[in-house]
């Protein structure tokens, strides 16, 4: 069957309308273009650290120690005579390695266990799932990071582990809520009057639903694992030398503040545009998908 | 009362697996505890005293109960490292990180309730542009980076404050709020961005309802309506947030402890992980997590208080 042609022009005006609200919402979403802005430079850098740097990350230049920026090495270079701009690159890519790990463990834990608790409830959800969600994170999140790199052994590989389960308990506790809310929403009735099993109904109806709040959380949450990692690795427990990582980077600057600010200064300015990133990111998409600023 | 008796029965069982969760942490270290504490020198003598000191021997369970029941009289064990008791260690350090905990807490929340009603009351304006972006800038400097600029701005080049020391509050107040404004200065502005933020969503949500529409027709002045009638409502989840808050900051100040140097519970924990004292660890680990469930319940009661439509047996957990 054919539409008539005053149809078609309505459904393409009411389509191109709507393209052209979410176009207009969007752009006019500056933390989201800002956030995708940093959060790709800040990936870029990482994946491409080992042919965009001007030297090699461990490579030792005794006549040059301490220098400040210069021409040859632009953001000066450390007290082995290393190549900052070089380490920064590098730490980018540690940063991301290790936050990157410890959101896929938390997502890949929390989110099953917080759908089928949500979905379920009962006692196992209130007095077993919660209560473990409640008492892991009566742990503030960099104490149970501490705690878990100093059993496991110092180590970026133990450093992403001790992150990622500290986002378990945030993960199911996002999930679970979301669950629990969109449960009792009408497509989750009609889907279990058509025939719809638990399984599916979990997979394909309610999961979809989810993503939204869930891509906000792992912005937010690749944000707070920036700084995790670099506060281990401040404290010695994250990345060992001589990998590069700015929470390191910027514990050996401490070391020189009065003479050689810059060696602090800049680590933790790369820490800073990396959260501001995610953060951004973070806010953005939240905003983006809030039925308040469709209005 | 039945919310406040229910909300102390959950605590229970949370407590119970904080309890677990802090005794497996001995039984997690990969290979014999006692030989990674005392490392490969050790002498067999030593190590089975040692075994035998943490009680390794026996069947786990009477472990955790002999554990457990040693804590319920409060003996935390012995340091490792120099056998002082764990409790003595912990409460010789605690008021330090209460007290920069609390400071920080109250200058956050100077800060964030004239900048949160602002950016709220003035929306899409330039001031809300400005402090939005402010509060995420400010959400996105790690606290301890923000510790090495003020040392280096207010230390190393004016000289205006200690670089490291701790003075207690009994000793000289006016030297101890010198030591302390840095740290607090330097864990605030996070706190604060997040409070602002908080108190600036909630107030938005409550400035659009039927009442507060209602209290300005009846010709309320503008701030009157703000303080009187949505501050209050507003206040709810910032409660909660601020509760939250304060409960992380105490684990939180670990960092900010180091590079000032204070003789805080983070820097006891620090020190108590590089030189393996497993005991103190345990122990800081369970004060720091009952801590926090006390203050989560306590914040959860608040809660009751202020918002008199939370009973508690309609909510969910």
């Amino acid at each position: 069957m054919s539409h008539s042609p005053a149809v078609v022009s309505q459904q393409d005006s009411v389509t191109i309308s709507r393209g052209a609200r979410l176009a207009r919402r969007m752009w006019r979403n500056r933390s989201l273009w800002f956030g995708i802005l940093i959060v790709a430079a800040v990936i870029v850098v990482a994946l491409l650290a080992s042919w965009i740097s001007p030297f090699t990350p461990d490579q030792q230049n005794y006549a040059s120690l301490l220098q400040g920026p210069s021409a040859q090495h632009w953001l000066g270079t450390d007290d082995l005579g290393r190549d900052q701009l070089t380490r920064i690159f590098f730490g980018a890519r540690t940063s991301m390695e290790v936050t990157l790990g410890a959101v896929v463990l938390g997502i890949v834990i929390g989110v099953p266990v917080g759908l089928l608790s949500g979905f379920y409830g009962g006692v196992v959800d209130d007095w077993v799932v919660m209560r473990f969600v409640d008492a892991l994170q009566a742990f503030p999140f960099l104490i149970m990071a501490l705690v878990l790199a100093a059993v496991l052994g110092p180590g970026i590989g133990n450093a992403m582990i001790a992150i990622g389960i500290g986002y378990i308990p945030t993960f199911i506790r996002t999930v679970r809520g979301q669950v629990i809310a969109e449960s009792k929403r009408d497509y989750v009735q009609s889907a279990r009057s058509l025939g719809a099993g638990d399984w599916r109904i979990m997979v394909k109806h309610i999961f979809p639903n989810i993503t939204s709040p869930l891509i906000v959380q792992t912005s937010l949450a690749m944000a707070s694992g920036i700084v995790a990692e670099a506060s281990l690795s401040y404290l010695g427990l994250g990345a060992q030398p001589p990998t590069s990582s700015w929470g390191s980077m910027l514990k050996v600057g401490q070391g020189y503040i009065t003479n050689d600010p810059w060696l602090s200064i800049i680590p933790g300015l790369a820490i800073v545009v990396a959260v501001l990133g995610f953060n951004l990111l973070g806010d953005g998409l939240r905003d983006y998908w809030d039925p308040r600023q469709r209005q | 009362m039945a919310y406040v008796v229910k909300r102390l029965l959950i605590m229970l069982p949370v407590l119970f697996i904080v309890s677990v969760l802090v005794f497996s942490l001995i039984h997690l270290i990969p290979g014999d505890p006692a030989q990674v504490i005392l490392g490969q020198d050790a002498t067999p003598s030593g190590l089975a005293a040692l075994r035998a000191q943490l009680g390794l021997n026996e069947p786990l369970v009477m472990q955790y109960l002999h554990w457990v029941g040693r804590v319920l009289q409060g003996n935390l064990g012995h340091s490792l490292v120099d056998g002082t008791p764990v409790l003595n260690l912990i409460l010789q350090r605690l008021p330090v990180t209460l007290e920069l905990a609390l400071g920080t807490f109250i200058v956050s929340l100077l800060v964030a309730f004239p900048l949160g009603i602002l950016a709220a009351v003035y929306r899409g304006k330039f001031g809300d542009t400005v402090a939005l972006f402010s509060s995420s800038l400010g959400l996105s400097v790690p606290p301890f980076w923000l510790g090495i600029i003020l040392l280096l701005a207010f230390t190393v080049k004016i000289h205006l404050f200690p670089s490291s020391g701790y003075v207690p509050i009994w000793q000289n107040l006016g030297q101890n709020v010198w030591t302390m404004i840095l740290p607090i200065a330097a864990t605030g502005v996070r706190e604060a961005a997040v409070l602002m933020r908080m108190l600036r969503s909630s107030l938005l949500d409550v400035l659009h309802q039927d009442y507060i529409r209602t209290a300005r027709a009846k010709g309320l002045v503008g701030w009157l309506v703000i303080v009187r009638h949505a501050l209050k409502n507003a206040l709810i989840p910032v409660i909660t947030t601020g509760g939250l808050q304060l409960a992380g900051l105490l684990g939180g100040l670990v960092i900010t402890e180091t590079v000032f140097s204070l003789p805080g519970f983070g820097s006891l924990l620090v020190q108590s992980i590089f030189s393996r004292d497993y005991t103190t660890i345990q122990g800081a680990a369970l004060v720091i997590a009952v801590l926090v469930v006390v203050v989560n319940v306590l914040v959860d009661l608040v809660y009751g208080l202020v918002d008199p439509r939370i009973h508690f047996g309609k909510e969910s957990a």
